[in-house]
């Protein structure tokens, strides 16, 4: 590996490291402390639940939890919600399957379950009862399993079949154009496969490439695509999806496993005895090589979610501005909301780059494991 | 739990939906896209480098076929020089020779010609000679035959034939 792209990698990198933490410090608010049940879209719109005034107060970070968070059925406008399919099995009750809707937007119990701040909850109480007076079940709940199609669920779905129409379309083309110049979608995921085949497979793994480019490429447009999708601000976009933990980790943990079952004994035995290395050293080093066999895909995890997480945050709490100040007066909401505006789409623009660079990212990271794992010994 | 805490708690659901879901997604795709894909743009990029080295071997052995053309045209070109040398020379020389030829053949038809008329001279003049001989010993015979009576005349005549006779022959 010559040193320019060396370079150009490690500058990437460290740049997308920067973004997130000082997206990160700007983004994480008190927002523990605001957990009341107040509307999801903002102050001008009254609860519809008895025990609350009229008027709420526009709680920001609230408004930012739930967006980047999950939720059981689509919340588009208002009070209009798409209802989606929550699945539960619980281990005595056995499997319940019905429309997110049944919640009433969580202000409802059905079939013994109740919305409590986005959770399934098991209740005891009759299909309808206000879940202000229905008592939870603890030890029931802990029993429940729930495998619903959530907000990010759906949008998961949504990207699978994007990425399958998209590249099984784009994939026709190339058998049945065999040979001539690339057309329409071809040309304008050529690019990309060809930069994660040469920029980021080739050059981190070396000849041994081929087998794990499948794999490189499917996580790079899936986080790409998720990246993308969660900037559209309205459905089906939205979505916080690689800002999700789970979905990170799931990602991370098919690397590590990728990365461990790929290691061949020059690989391990760099872990458990470093060659060239007096035996006291060998003591402390082999923990911190098995540690970060762990730790590697777990910042990958971490990182990716901070970084689109992160960005969420940034680029609603501008938003959210508009409304904390119009609500101390009309003018200043109005005043800010050219400042918040214009902050919006800087932040805007800056996540579009950010959704590349972390499906670069990790694409590259993970390939640079992987490189390490199926590294030939050099004999020096 | 608040909604932070489930923010950096990964729950089971999407755990297992996304699981199950790009592990799909990923042989899906690795069978009927990236194989397709990556087998198209490997083949299309082999397509592209052998077109470009035919097309470098094509202009070589145009080059070197120009080179073996211009190499052949001069050959011939020296080639007809040379024949067309050769040719003059020939020309030059048969011209020449039967010039010689001519020459001497015409050179000897004069000698034989001269040779013969000198010849023809010599027998002409012998001829003569006999001819006048034979007149004169007739000559003689007539007028020994009438004037040999007389001695006295005999020996004049004698002299005087005599004495003409070297006057002659000075």
């Amino acid at each position: 590996m010559s040193l320019k792209p060396l370079l150009r990698h490690a500058f990437l990198i460290l740049a997308a490291l920067l973004m997130g933490r000082s997206t990160a410090q700007h983004g994480t608010p008190d927002s523990t402390a605001h957990h009341a049940a107040a509307a999801t879209t903002g102050a001008h719109e009254a609860a519809p639940a008895q025990d609350h005034g009229a008027k709420e107060k526009f709680n920001a970070g609230k408004l930012i939890m739930d967006h980047i968070g999950d939720e059981h059925g689509w919340h588009l406008w208002g009070h209009t919600s798409l209802p989606l399919p929550v699945i539960l099995y619980n281990s005595e009750r056995g499997l319940s399957l019905f429309s997110s809707g049944r919640f009433d937007h969580g202000h409802r119990t059905y079939d013994g379950y109740a919305l409590h701040e986005g959770q399934v909850v098991a209740v005891d109480a009759p299909d309808g009862t206000d879940v202000h007076h229905a008592p939870v079940n603890e030890r029931l709940t802990a029993a429940t399993v729930d495998l619903s199609i959530t907000k990010n669920v759906a949008t998961l779905l949504l990207v699978s079949v994007l990425l399958l129409w998209v590249f099984i379309s784009v994939a026709r083309a190339y058998t049945r154009r065999a040979g001539q110049a690339p057309t329409g979608l071809q040309n304008l995921v050529e690019p990309i496969i060809l930069f994660v085949r040469d920029d980021l497979a080739k050059s981190a793994i070396g000849h041994r490439y081929e087998k794990y480019l499948p794999y490189l490429l499917t996580a790079f447009f899936f986080i790409f695509f998720s990246n993308l999708l969660g900037l559209v601000p309205f459905f089906p976009g939205g979505a916080n999806l690689t800002g999700n933990i789970a979905v990170t980790v799931v990602l991370a943990v098919i690397t590590f496993l990728i990365v461990t079952f790929s290691g061949n004994k020059h690989y391990w035995h760099h872990i458990f005895a470093m060659p060239g290395v007096p035996g006291w050293v060998l003591a402390i080093l082999t923990p911190v090589e098995i540690l970060g066999m762990f730790l590697k895909p777990f910042v990958l995890a971490i990182r990716l979610f901070a970084n689109i997480t992160a960005g969420h945050i940034i680029a609603l709490s501008f938003f959210s501005l508009i409304f904390v100040f119009g609500e101390t007066s009309a003018g200043a909401g109005y005043g800010v909301a050219i400042g918040s505006w214009l902050f919006t789409v800087f932040m805007f623009m800056l996540e579009l780059l950010v959704a590349f660079i972390q499906a670069y990212v990790f694409t590259f990271l993970s390939a640079m494991y992987i490189g390490a794992a199926v590294e030939e010994p050099h004999h020096h | 739990m608040t909604v932070l805490a489930s923010l950096v708690n990964p729950s089971i659901g999407l755990i297992f939906w996304m699981t199950l879901t790009f592990v799909t997604v990923l042989f899906l795709l690795a069978k009927f896209a990236w194989r397709p894909i990556l087998n198209g743009l490997k083949e299309r990029e082999a397509s592209i480098a052998d077109a470009l080295n035919e097309a470098k071997r094509a202009r070589e052995e145009m080059a070197s076929l120009n080179a073996k053309n211009e190499e052949l045209m001069r050959q011939a070109r020296e080639e007809r020089e040379l024949l067309l040398k050769e040719a003059r020379d020939i020309r030059d020389r048969e011209i020449a020779e039967a010039k010689g030829r001519a020459k001497t053949e015409a050179d000897a038809l004069l000698t034989r010609a001269r040779a013969d008329i000198q010849n023809e001279k010599n027998a002409a003049l012998t001829e003569m000679k006999n001819q006048v001989a034979e007149l004169s010993i007739l000559v003689a015979e007539r007028i020994l035959k009438e004037k040999l009576a007389d001695s006295k005349a005999q020996e004049a005549l004698v002299d005087k034939v005599m004495a003409e006779a070297q006057l002659r022959r000075s």
